[in-house]
């Protein structure tokens, strides 16, 4: 039990998908220009990245341990087609919760926050239950740097800002200046 | 009249449209390796390999491929080249590859290739495919050493683990840990920004001054 708190924990703060590893830049930047999309962007994230921890688990288990060599191009052949799939009953099933968050899914698929967790979670050989944490903590932490970075962006809309900073290179300075600040997190788990 | 239009494709990529700088594509492997300058060229050049094969072999297969299937045949055909790079590192350089690690697979996932294939290598000939590719990246290599160099330079005061400084040097640590990766990007794309806006004041200038002479 407290090893999944550790996994967990570790994924959310100390090992911040976005912040610490770089993984899911692309939306992390381009689309935390409002606070609700960010969030409905997260939830969905996080949605895709336990569906993808459950695949890269039974493939692990069952298919690759023959071919490790395949690991990558069955990963992202799977993730994407599962992904696929999902999008198309979620549709049919519950079509609230599509427009919800139905835009964003096919956009997940080619997020590298996804794949990156399928190839994290390999390495460090987690099983089932650790994998099913791992997503929930990595995508917990993705939705709470881009809620975070979300809400600094729409108040610096109010601000008076010089328009030579405004964009792509204030977001990139305000994101660092936040992973500095989840740096603090690094001595969260030393002891253990 | 051919040979100029190629060299276009290729200068493109280099300057004028660079990946990393003015298309803001493909951040997430140019922040995380780019601690130090050597990673930085392992990265750009497993990059270059894999865009300029995959870009090739898109291109020569563009009739063939189903319009309804062609983003899953370009990212089959790109995760091929990619474990080609994952396995030649490996053997060929197994010190930086341990430390490059997962993001090596991770080039999948890069916007930068999957976008060239989709947006070039799929609509264009052969030859013309390859040279967007080589300048694409070309400019990320440059990009990606760019960074690499500034942090390993500021960070710890070397490059390529050659000490630049005397013993007296403080480095500042902060800029080869993670956050230092999103400021020296953020201080060049301002850079970048700010060379636009004086080009575009330059060129409004000119035209407010051609008009006052008429």
């Amino acid at each position: 039990m407290d090893n999944l708190l550790w996994v967990f924990i570790s994924a959310l703060l100390v090992n911040n998908f976005v912040l610490t590893y770089f993984l899911g830049l692309c939306p992390f930047l381009g689309v935390s220009s409002s606070l609700e999309t960010s969030a409905r962007l997260g939830l969905a994230t996080t949605f895709v990245m336990l569906v993808t921890a459950v695949c890269a688990w039974i493939l692990n288990t069952y298919v690759l341990i023959h071919a490790p060599y395949l690991r990558l191009i069955c990963f992202i052949v799977v993730i994407a087609s599962t992904v696929q799939f999902i999008e198309m009953l979620i549709k049919k099933l519950s079509p609230a919760l599509f427009r919800a968050m139905g835009i964003f899914l096919p956009l997940i698929t080619t997020n590298c926050a996804i794949l990156g967790l399928a190839i994290f979670a390999t390495n460090r050989g987690y099983g089932f239950w650790e994998g099913i944490v791992y997503a929930l903590g990595a995508g917990a932490g993705f939705t709470l740097a881009m809620v975070l970075l979300a809400g600094l962006r729409e108040e610096s809309e109010l601000s008076n800002i010089p328009a030579l900073i405004k964009g792509t290179a204030m977001n990139l300075i305000i994101a660092g200046i936040l992973s500095m600040a989840f740096m603090g997190f690094a001595g969260l788990f030393s002891t253990t | 009249m051919k040979k100029n239009e190629s060299y276009e494709e290729f200068i493109k990529g280099i300057w004028r449209d660079n990946p990393v700088f003015v298309q803001v594509l493909g951040m997430c492997p140019m922040l995380a390796v780019t601690n130090s300058a050597i990673n930085a060229i392992a990265m750009g050049m497993a990059t270059f390999f894999v865009l300029v094969g995959s870009s090739f072999l898109v291109s020569s297969f563009r009739n063939v491929i189903p319009k309804q299937v062609r983003i899953s045949c370009f990212i089959i055909i790109i995760a091929t080249f990619v474990t080609i790079a994952d396995y030649t590192l490996l053997a060929l350089v197994p010190k930086v590859h341990k430390e490059l690690g997962a993001f090596i697979p991770l080039i999948v996932a890069n916007c930068l290739i999957l976008g060239r294939q989709e947006a070039f290598a799929s609509r264009y000939p052969t030859k013309l495919a390859v040279m967007d590719a080589l300048g694409m990246a070309g400019g990320f290599l440059l990009a990606l050493f760019s960074l690499g160099a500034v942090r390993e330079i500021l960070g710890d005061g070397a490059l390529f683990g050659v000490k630049l400084f005397g013993e007296n040097f403080e480095p500042w640590v902060i800029m080869i840990l993670p956050p230092g990766g999103f400021l020296t990007l953020g201080v060049i794309l301002l850079f970048f920004n700010w060379f636009k806006f004086k080009k575009d004041e330059f060129l409004e200038d000119v035209a407010a001054a051609e008009r006052g002479s008429d």
